[in-house]
């Protein structure tokens, strides 16, 4: 046998032999099935961007922030229905009207490397984060606090100049560091960039970039240790890779699209495998107009074109029914959710007429109107890279021909698009969306303060009766106080429309059956996440990877 | 020859700092910054916070400055730091995901130059017959076939559905437990698909290169001459055309070296593989303005480099050429 023959025979024998079947593969056990809680298994998620950096303040992608969030605690978090509770804090004093916030810390609380944790964490977080040398976008709410004091080793006060109703919850975002391992450190550089020491229910355990980042159960955990072993992220951009990876049994959760969870999924083997969940996301998208332009400036042009467009289609036709109408900045069903509000229907005679009224009318008989020679034609933007978005561009431009407006689409790239457009506010209407948050406030979007070069409120909506409702929501600690502002200040975007809300979308993750102990709530599904566990039996790794 | 290296060599500065110049002011035309995707549209994050990472990355001096800072580093092989959240030395961060990119793409050109220069010359020798179209039609197929799709067919099939093949990544859970040869395993099983499959594709140009190259040298006169001493058919397509069509070859291989470092932005998102193409793109996506310099200036060296020798290299096998 000559050369290459030889190599071509062991170039062939190879590719043979790497197409042949996994036998490291690690298959279920059998045996019977306890459903009792056990330690034991690993969860294995997927995750579409690597995480850039552990220490949160200093990030500022989802995938670094979820990974940190199971490895760091606040002092106050969230629970399933949104109420504040206590995290690293045992509990609070608000007091003079709250402008004075005191946290009483719990004592048996360790970081991971053993040391316990102390008031002088916190006060070191603090001080890192309103540092003007730290690289943090996070600061601030923050540097709202007029004077921070520790009164002993496990006891920490915060005093601001006025009463600020998110600063409690505020303590709850800030992550606490560990002081012994950071004081006088090179923040940016220091090692728990990449191998961060937190308190919290999962310890770091390994971190390969782009590939993959583990986790395992901190035995030590104040509210004892999770009764899964460890969390793997695996990092997989492209999610049809995902959803293969999920078919295969790879990965034990992802998100999946509307179109994937209704048509998708269906087989018996894989509602076998699956636990499929839907509940509200904290998000919405909305139609913005530019109100410093004409036509957009006039109420009633906004109406008619709200009710010229209809949601319901755009549901249907975008998230394939898997959404709701939305109808204001909160998501419906929760605490600040005023249902109370104007509803614009799908009315095209109703839209024609507010036209009509405004001098609107189709005069050349080409179908599109126009008014003093003008037809009424209009650019929506939005951003490159989001299919929704531009579905919904397309099916409100659509509808919008129907009622007699000519709509043109631009879909422009992400940095360009806010850089050039939306900060200059050089658009007539834009398709975006905004995360809900759980604190009701939303000044930084609405007040007319914001309407600045590069601000929130880039829109330029500018209400004094609104900005007034926000204030006073944003400084008062009483929820019946607030609750009347938000339900006021949606009635008056209802009535104003300077946003067409258009739909809030359903989440929809999918978690390995194998996992018990999954509670859905308002707050979503992995709240509990140190209490899923696996029962015995059906434990498919047996070390953490 | 050595002082025709040397000149060449010299004659590259200028031509590297122009292409620096260039790729400096190119990305800092582009609207956005850094900053933008960190800080726009966040409703936690206050205008003094973005005047602050503005500072802090530098970004607030002018242009000339940051050129001139960014080539006082570069002298010292210092490519900075990512303007990221991470704010790692690109050169660590690009080291790291270099050793698959390059292995991905050493793997794949071998492939294409094994399968495609045999294709091109069987095209070439038997031109016209129902061998040579079913080899134009098999590279075409590859050539046109848009990669992604035929990536998840085949992921689907042989991944999901017969399992023969690890789906997506480059390492199994727990392959920090295997031994050398059972790491050096798991790796191939895990590259196999990628690799073949963006192969597949680079098949049609090589393959119809060196079909067209090799059909102008059968009908030079000094194949007439072998054909006409009585040499076997054997002997001149193999002996006499075959060494003289590789030559515009080698030139390719040459201009290849570039693309060693160079991923495909698609193949590494969908088999999820931790490479230079990813990374590139999302600086390009983040404006990670020292991140693309860096990638950049590592391409600009080795096209740069990759010229030089595919030059040599051509003057060594064609005396024709030879300089000096």
């Amino acid at each position: 046998m000559n050369v290459k023959k030889l190599i071509a025979t062991v170039i062939v024998t190879c590719l043979l032999l790497a197409c042949s079947p996994d036998n490291n593969k690690e298959h279920m056990t059998g045996g019977a099935v306890n459903d009792s809680p056990v330690y034991g298994d690993v969860l294995v998620e997927s995750s579409i961007g690597d995480a850039s950096n552990l220490i949160p303040m200093l990030a500022s992608d989802s995938a670094s922030h979820d990974v940190a969030g199971y490895i760091y605690n606040g002092l106050v978090k969230y629970d399933k229905d949104y109420n504040i509770i206590s995290d690293l804090a045992d509990s609070w004093d608000i007091e003079n009207g709250g402008k004075l916030l005191r946290f009483h810390l719990k004592k048996n609380v360790l970081w991971h490397d053993g040391r316990p944790f102390t008031a002088h964490d916190v006060m070191f977080t603090y001080q890192t984060i309103i540092d003007p040398k730290t690289p943090t976008a996070y600061a601030g709410k923050y540097k709202l606090v007029k004077s921070a004091s520790l009164i002993d080793d496990y006891t920490i006060e915060f005093e601001y100049d006025k009463p600020f109703a998110p600063s409690l919850i505020s303590w709850g975002s800030l992550q606490i560091l560990p002081k012994h391992l950071l004081e006088g450190q090179n923040l940016v550089s220091s090692p728990l960039t990449r191998s961060p020491v937190g308190t919290g229910p999962f310890k770091f355990k390994s971190w390969q970039s782009g590939s993959r980042i583990v986790l395992e159960a901190n035995e030590r955990y104040f509210n004892g240790r999770p009764y899964i072993s460890g969390l793997a992220y695996r990092i997989i951009p492209d999610q049809t890779t995902q959803f293969l990876e999920l078919k295969a049994g790879n990965i034990d959760t992802m998100g999946l699209s509307p179109l994937q969870f209704l048509r998708q999924t269906d087989s018996q083997h894989f509602q076998a495998m699956y636990k499929k969940y839907k509940y509200l996301a904290n998000a919405y998208t909305y139609l913005g107009f530019n109100l410093q332009r004409s036509p957009f400036d006039n109420i009633n042009i906004r109406r008619a074109i709200s009710h010229a467009i209809d949601k319901q289609e755009i549901i249907k036709g975008v998230l394939l029914g898997l959404g709701e109408e939305a109808t204001g900045p909160y998501k419906p069903g929760t605490q600040w959710y005023n249902p109370d509000v104007e509803r614009f229907d799908y009315d095209p005679q109703k839209a024609r007429n507010l036209l009509n009224k405004e001098g609107y009318k189709d005069s050349n008989g080409d179908g599109i109107l126009d008014r003093n020679g003008k037809p009424f034609e209009f650019t929506i933007i939005t951003n490159q890279g989001n299919p929704l978005r531009e579905k919904t561009a397309q099916i409100i431009q659509q509808r919008l021909k129907t009622t007699g407006i000519k709509v043109n689409i631009r879909i422009i790239e992400w940095t360009v698009f806010l850089k050039e457009y939306v900060d200059k506010a050089n658009f007539d209407a834009v398709i975006l969306g905004w995360n809900i948050l759980q604190d009701p406030d939303l000044h930084t979007v609405w007040h007319s303060s914001n309407a600045t070069k590069g601000g929130l409120n880039f829109i330029s909506y500018k209400n004094a009766q609104v900005d007034e409702l926000l204030e006073k929501g944003r400084y008062s600690f009483d929820d019946k106080v607030r609750k009347q502002c938000y339900d006021n200040f949606q009635k008056i975007l209802s009535h104003e429309q300077p946003y067409v809300f258009l739909y809030v979308p359903y989440s929809l993750p999918v978690v390995s059956s194998r996992f018990k102990g999954i509670v859905p709530a308002p707050a979503g599904i992995s709240y509990n996440l140190e209490d899923w566990y696996v029962p015995k039996g059906l434990h498919k790794y047996q070390v953490v990877p | 020859m050595l002082k025709y290296l040397a000149k060449r060599f010299l004659l590259l500065l200028p031509t590297f700092i122009g292409i620096t110049i260039v790729c400096f002011l190119v990305i800092h035309l582009a609207p956005g910054e850094p900053t933008a995707l960190q800080t726009e549209l966040n409703p936690n994050i206050t205008p003094q916070a973005i005047g602050q990472l503005r500072t802090h990355y530098g970004l607030d001096k002018p242009l000339t400055l940051q050129y001139a800072l960014w080539m006082k580093n570069l002298i010292k092989l210092d490519f900075g730091n990512s303007i990221s959240s991470d704010e790692r030395p690109v050169w660590e961060k690009i080291k790291e995901r270099m050793p698959i990119t390059i292995y991905i793409n050493i793997a794949a050109m071998v492939i294409i130059f094994l399968v495609a220069i045999p294709l091109g010359l069987i095209s070439a020798v038997r031109r016209g017959s129902a061998v040579d179209r079913s080899i134009t039609v098999f590279v075409f197929i590859g050539f046109s076939i848009p990669g992604f799709w035929l990536a998840l067919i085949c992921m689907d099939l042989l991944g999901v559905r017969l399992g023969w093949l690890p789906i997506s990544g480059i390492h199994s859970p727990g392959y920090e437990h295997l031994s050398f040869i059972g790491n050096i395993w798991d790796l191939s099983r895990h590259l196999t698909l990628p690799v073949i499959i963006s192969a597949f594709g680079s098949l049609a140009g090589l393959s119809r290169y060196m079909r067209s190259s090799m059909l102008e040298i059968i009908r030079q006169d000094y194949i007439l001459t072998a054909r006409a001493k009585g040499l076997s058919e054997r002997t001149v397509i193999y002996k006499h055309a075959l060494r003289n069509a590789l030559l515009p070859v080698i030139t390719i291989l040459g201009l290849s070296i570039p693309g060693l470092i160079g991923g495909s932005v698609i193949f590494e998102s969908i088999f999820s593989i931790p490479g230079l193409g990813k990374l590139f793109y999302d600086a390009i996506m983040m404006r990670d303005y020292n991140m693309i310099m860096g990638s950049l200036t590592i391409g600009a060296v080795l096209t740069l480099l990759g010229n030089m020798i595919a030059d040599i290299t051509y003057s060594i096998a064609d005396p024709r050429i030879r300089v000096g």
